[in-house]
């Protein structure tokens, strides 16, 4: 009994982690493929990685979609820690109820819906103040922005309510003003929390398909969207060289986040 | 006791002509439709270890945070060395606060802890450190200012945030349940090094506890507080042997308490009729008290004598059968019934080497004690 209840443990684990990332595995196996074929394997090459360094589209279209991710985050940081802030410090306010609800509300609205309703409000605010004049990055990053800022609010208010308030008031006491005491005291400890915000939103971001796809304009194609169009003609090598470059670019960002998180998580409990 | 430990201790609360240092003048603070400080007014003088008594919920810590700046009163004034502080904000005030989760700074080392509220104030470097050497010192946490604070032990941080809060020199030093979060055999050590360091700074302290031990060793007054409400301020001993309302009597120490009808008063000698015990009793009183009124008799279980025959002459006596017996080593308490049924808590204290208890279940025995030990409590 005692001995087979490891095999069975190991063998639900191994299943569990196979579904997981053996797909990806084929993804990254298949992008050193000479073959064209994508199911048949051709012999080693890195011939694909040769020609996607070739291809202006798509590297245009990763160029893009880092630049939006970039700015998406940093914009959604400052904002959502402002509402983490009011919601966590500021005690109770007019219209405090309002600003949880529809700082959260985003989190399970469909995309589609999200998509949609940011298209709508971009075309009548066109028709009224004359802005803005086309849909491309400047759209797909504002809507990008709008939905990133719920899910920081939501990391940072966390932080904030298992922070003990009383660091903050201690810091008062001592002479420091509101300002200084954010600065010296909040923000220090909330740093892993900003970290954390930041890389979720870049990571939506880079990710999204759906919101881009509605308030993108002629020419603004997001890496997902270029990827999406390309595959509906079929995959290619091209395309699983790509996706093994953005895999391990995003593993080497979330593992050093990791390593930060931990780090400063054993200091904190130590 | 406590203010045995202090020889020649001034009692500035007795001089007319003494100004008191921090003044509450009618501060009262709601929540909502809940009174947490309700029309309180306090004076406390310079070099005061003043403690605030109470239950949890009886507005203590929301009266520290009013004097601390967190909170502004609905009404009231606060003025500290004269000066009206109702609604400077924390930062001004010349005010420090000891913490109940110390709030030491995880990200700064003990000696930046110390520091910070320096820093504030635009100190050179040099007069920093230096001040900063001579707060470790006091505390003696010498050799650990590189810590960070969770490389401290409890002990450690508590006394790395007092460095802290009086490394600025306040005017007023609050301390919010400064040992509750110590360990029983810590808490008893530290009590004593808290009055010491007080003593030698002569800071005023004002300090928040529930524990009654803890406010009658380390205070020089305490007022009670119940319901937002100051019930008493007083002297510990006087807390204790005179308490003003059965609320004190019973927050403060164990006692007996029964209820009475006063029948005639002579002098400063109360006649009057315990229901309870079914006899009439004699108690002292300084005030006089109209025939026919209800009061509570308090007396403390140490203050009533055990006796095995009836003694001839005595204030009160009442016999009784032991139905508990609780040996301490230092003293031991019975609780004995009266033929009414009300149960009596005696304490007796062992002056004498013996292992055999005095008294046994079931004995039956004499209670016996001096009008001038019983207290009348008129609420």
């Amino acid at each position: 009994m005692n001995g087979r209840r490891p095999f069975v443990l190991y063998t639900a684990m191994a299943f569990g982690y196979a579904f997981l990332y053996l797909p990806i595995l084929a993804v990254i196996v298949y992008s050193f493929n000479e073959s064209r074929m994508v199911t048949v394997w051709g012999g080693f090459s890195t011939r694909w990685y040769g020609e996607l360094l070739q291809n202006r589209q798509i590297l245009d279209a990763a160029q893009r979609s880092l630049l939006i991710a970039t700015v998406t985050a940093s914009f959604a940081v400052a904002f959502g820690t402002l509402a983490g802030l009011a919601l966590a410090r500021f005690g109770r306010f007019r219209g405090r109820g309002v600003l949880g609800l529809v700082t959260s509300a985003p989190l399970v609205m469909p995309e589609v819906i999200l998509g949609l309703s940011s298209l709508l409000l971009f075309v009548s605010l066109q028709g009224l103040i004359g802005w803005p004049e086309r849909r491309g990055m400047t759209t797909i990053t504002i809507a990008h922005i709008t939905f990133c800022i719920c899910y920081v609010t939501v990391i940072v208010r966390s932080r904030l309510v298992q922070m003990d308030q009383a660091l903050e008031e201690a810091a008062m006491d001592l002479g420091a003003r509101p300002w200084k005491v954010f600065f010296v005291i909040t923000l220090p400890l909330i740093a892993p929390a900003l970290i954390a915000g930041w890389l979720l939103a870049f990571t939506l971001s880079l990710d999204d398909l759906v919101v881009a796809s509605f308030t993108s304009g002629p020419g603004s194609s997001t890496l997902p969207m270029l990827i999406y169009s390309k595959v509906k003609l079929g995959v290619t090598p091209e395309i699983n060289a790509l996706a093994t470059i953005i895999i391990v670019l995003i593993a080497t960002a979330v593992t050093i986040a990791g390593i930060v998180m931990h780090r400063s998580a054993a200091r904190a409990n130590r | 006791m406590s203010n045995a430990r202090r020889p020649g201790y001034a009692e500035p609360w007795q001089d007319p002509a003494e100004e008191p240092f921090v003044r509450i003048e009618g501060v009262t603070k709601t929540y909502g439709k809940v009174y947490a400080v309700d029309d309180v007014s306090l004076d406390v003088f310079r070099g005061e270890f003043f403690s605030l008594l109470g239950g949890s919920g009886c507005g203590k810590s929301t009266l520290l945070r009013v004097l601390a700046g967190f909170e502004v009163p609905d009404r009231g004034r606060v003025l500290i060395d004269g000066v009206d502080m109702t609604r400077v904000p924390p930062y001004l005030r010349p005010v420090n606060m000891m913490f109940q989760s110390y709030a030491l700074f995880p990200h700064m080392t003990v000696a930046e802890n110390v520091a910070f509220g320096l820093k504030q104030d635009g100190l050179p470097k040099a007069a920093i450190a230096d001040r900063v050497r001579q707060m470790l010192d006091l505390v003696r946490l010498g050799g650990l200012e590189k810590r960070k604070p969770d490389q401290l032990s409890g002990g450690q941080r508590q006394r790395v945030a007092l460095a802290r809060a009086l490394a600025k020199q306040p005017k007023l030093l609050l301390l919010d349940e400064p040992l509750g979060a110590l360990d029983k055999k810590l808490r008893e050590h530290t009590q004593f090094e808290l009055v010491n360091i007080q003593e030698r700074v002569g800071t005023t302290f004002i300090m928040v506890t529930h524990d009654q031990e803890e406010a009658m060793t380390m205070s020089s007054r305490i007022a009670v507080m119940d319901a937002g409400r100051i019930v008493q301020v007083s002297t510990p001993s006087n807390l204790y042997e005179y308490p003003a309302t059965r609320f004190v009597a019973s927050f403060i120490g164990a006692v007996n308490i029964f209820n009475a009808t006063v029948l005639s008063q002579d002098g400063d000698r109360v006649l009057a009729r315990a229901h309870d015990l079914g006899i009439d009793v004699v108690a002292r009183s300084g005030q006089p008290i109209p025939a026919g009124i209800d009061i509570g008799i308090a007396i403390r279980p140490e203050k009533i004598d055990v006796a095995e025959e009836a003694p001839t002459r005595a204030d009160n006596v009442i016999d009784g059968k032991v139905v508990e017996i609780a040996y301490l080593g230092d003293v031991s308490i019975y609780h004995v019934e009266t033929a009414g049924g009300a149960i009596l808590r005696v304490q007796e204290t062992h002056a004498a080497r013996s292992a055999d208890p005095h008294y046994n279940w079931g004995d039956r025995l004499y209670l016996v004690w001096n009008a001038a030990d019983a207290a009348v409590l008129t609420s």
